[in-house]
């Protein structure tokens, strides 16, 4: 196939960026959207140009690096999977598609596609943790967990930290994110110690980060990879709620 | 926003039951109405409440969309949403129409400055005569139809403001986020349905004189 590719290019955080369109040649179907790209900066350094930053890395779809807004989508057009589980088959012959970066103040762009996601870390470290005694692993029936817990709480878990849920968002809130890794959490009896603490200083280090604020229009979860529901959105206003008038 | 917006939402019901005593005749909305004023300093208490609820509403609706564009300083060329609806994009624009709408009936009901000719008559009784106010207003079809479109306006905001509240406040699980949107729709319907009921049946005389 050939291929249109409009895509961002963008030199660092300081330069304002544009678009540039390119013709990606010879590409089979059976390729991989960021093997795509790999096929395309192969062709632009051929012809002397710089070829296009983009984040990957297990191309799996389990680590949550891919970041690429495609035709108006984060992670492209298919429900469920990371961009590089997103394949050329899903596109004709001919088709111009255009490939943005997660756009929020919190994400500054680094360079064309790659976008500084350390904000999500400094989320997780204000609270997106359990303390525990290290050591011998303890036996596996001494804290029991309620099979329903736990089933939710691997829900929460499937989080894979990508941001798409903010690059979805309209207001480029990362509640999704709070709300996942504050219930993956909550939900468990190992959670339940910091568990107060934990709601307001990592919703308190959501909003220091200059993310926007949810006003319920549920994108982040059409978008999210991993299908992470709103309800988690619901337990976290619950939770932050309850911590707040009962500290 | 979700806690002021409860509390507009309960005057909106109660506003509602009230009006539709216009139903009943003359006497019981004239005699409702009187009953209200005689609240005295009660009433102001409540007029205050709303009205705060309504300050804080704009407030926290202006801190939010100046905070949101805040957060995505560069727009995408290309945006798809997959999972919003109209009501929920539009909640600013439906916010400001509903606030001129707001400014147009109390000028219109409450000070009698926007129709001053149906304002102040009394009936025989020498209580102020509610019902020939609304129902001369509502014979003007301009002014029945900006009624009818107001209301429209009211459950387009409803529509998203509820099943957006009980989210807000915690209270959806994966189960009951459905079942609040279905039931907030369908309560903003029957406000609207309630509301407009009355413009409606005046204009084609059904409320008579």
């Amino acid at each position: 196939m050939k291929l249109i590719v409009r895509v961002w290019r963008q030199q660092n955080a300081q330069e304002k960026g544009r678009f540039e369109t390119y013709e990606a040649q010879d590409i089979s179907s059976d390729m991989s959207f960021l093997e795509m790209l790999d096929v395309l900066n192969e062709q632009l350094i051929a012809q002397g140009h710089e070829p296009i930053a983009f984040d990957h890395d297990c191309r799996e779809g389990i680590c949550g690096m891919c970041s690429l807004v495609i035709n108006g989508r984060p992670h492209g057009p298919d429900k469920g999977v990371t961009a590089c589980q997103l394949h050329m088959r899903r596109f004709k012959d001919g088709d111009t598609i255009t490939i943005e970066p997660w756009r929020a103040r919190a994400f500054p762009v680094v360079k064309d596609l790659v976008v500084d996601r350390s904000a999500f870390d400094r989320i997780i470290e204000a609270g997106g943790y359990v303390s525990v005694k290290t050591g011998s692993a303890p036996e596996a029936n001494t804290v029991p967990v309620p099979k329903p817990a736990a089933e939710d709480a691997m829900d929460a878990a499937a989080c894979i930290g990508c941001g798409a849920c903010v690059a979805a968002c309209p207001n480029a809130s990362a509640m999704l994110f709070v709300a996942a890794k504050v219930a993956h959490l909550s939900d468990l009896p190992q959670g339940q110690v910091e568990h107060k603490a934990r709601v307001q200083d990592m919703v308190q280090a959501m909003d220091h980060e200059g993310f926007g604020n949810c006003t319920n229009h549920y994108e982040c979860m059409a978008a999210c990879p991993k299908q992470i529901h709103v309800k988690f959105i619901a337990r976290l206003n619950r939770d932050y709620l309850r911590a707040t008038t009962h500290p | 926003m979700a806690g002021s917006g409860l509390m507009l939402l309960g005057f909106v019901v109660l506003h509602l039951l009230g009006n539709l005593t216009i139903f009943l005749g003359p006497e019981t909305l004239n005699a409702y109405a009187e009953k209200l004023r005689h609240f005295g300093l009660l009433l102001w208490v409540a007029r205050v409440i709303l009205l705060a609820a309504v300050a804080v509403h704009i407030w926290a609706a202006v801190v939010l969309t100046i905070e949101n564009r805040r957060a995505r300083p560069q727009p995408y060329q290309q945006y798809v949403p997959a999972a919003t609806n109209p009501a929920a994009l539009t909640m600013g624009l439906t916010g400001i129409l509903l606030l001129s709408y707001l400014v147009y009936h109390l000028l219109h009901f409450t000070w009698g400055v926007a129709h001053p000719q149906f304002f102040g008559a009394q009936d025989a009784l020498g209580r102020r005569d509610v019902y020939a106010m609304v129902v001369r207003s509502f014979e003007i079809p301009w002014v029945a139809l900006l009624y009818v479109v107001g209301m429209a306006v009211l459950c387009f905001h409803l529509s998203h403001g509820m099943a957006s509240t009980c989210q807000t406040l915690g209270l959806s699980t994966e189960r009951t986020r459905p079942l609040f949107e279905r039931i907030g729709g369908m309560i903003a319907g029957l406000i609207f349905l309630g509301y407009s009921a009355i413009p409606v049946a005046v204009l084609f005389r059904m409320v008579r004189p």
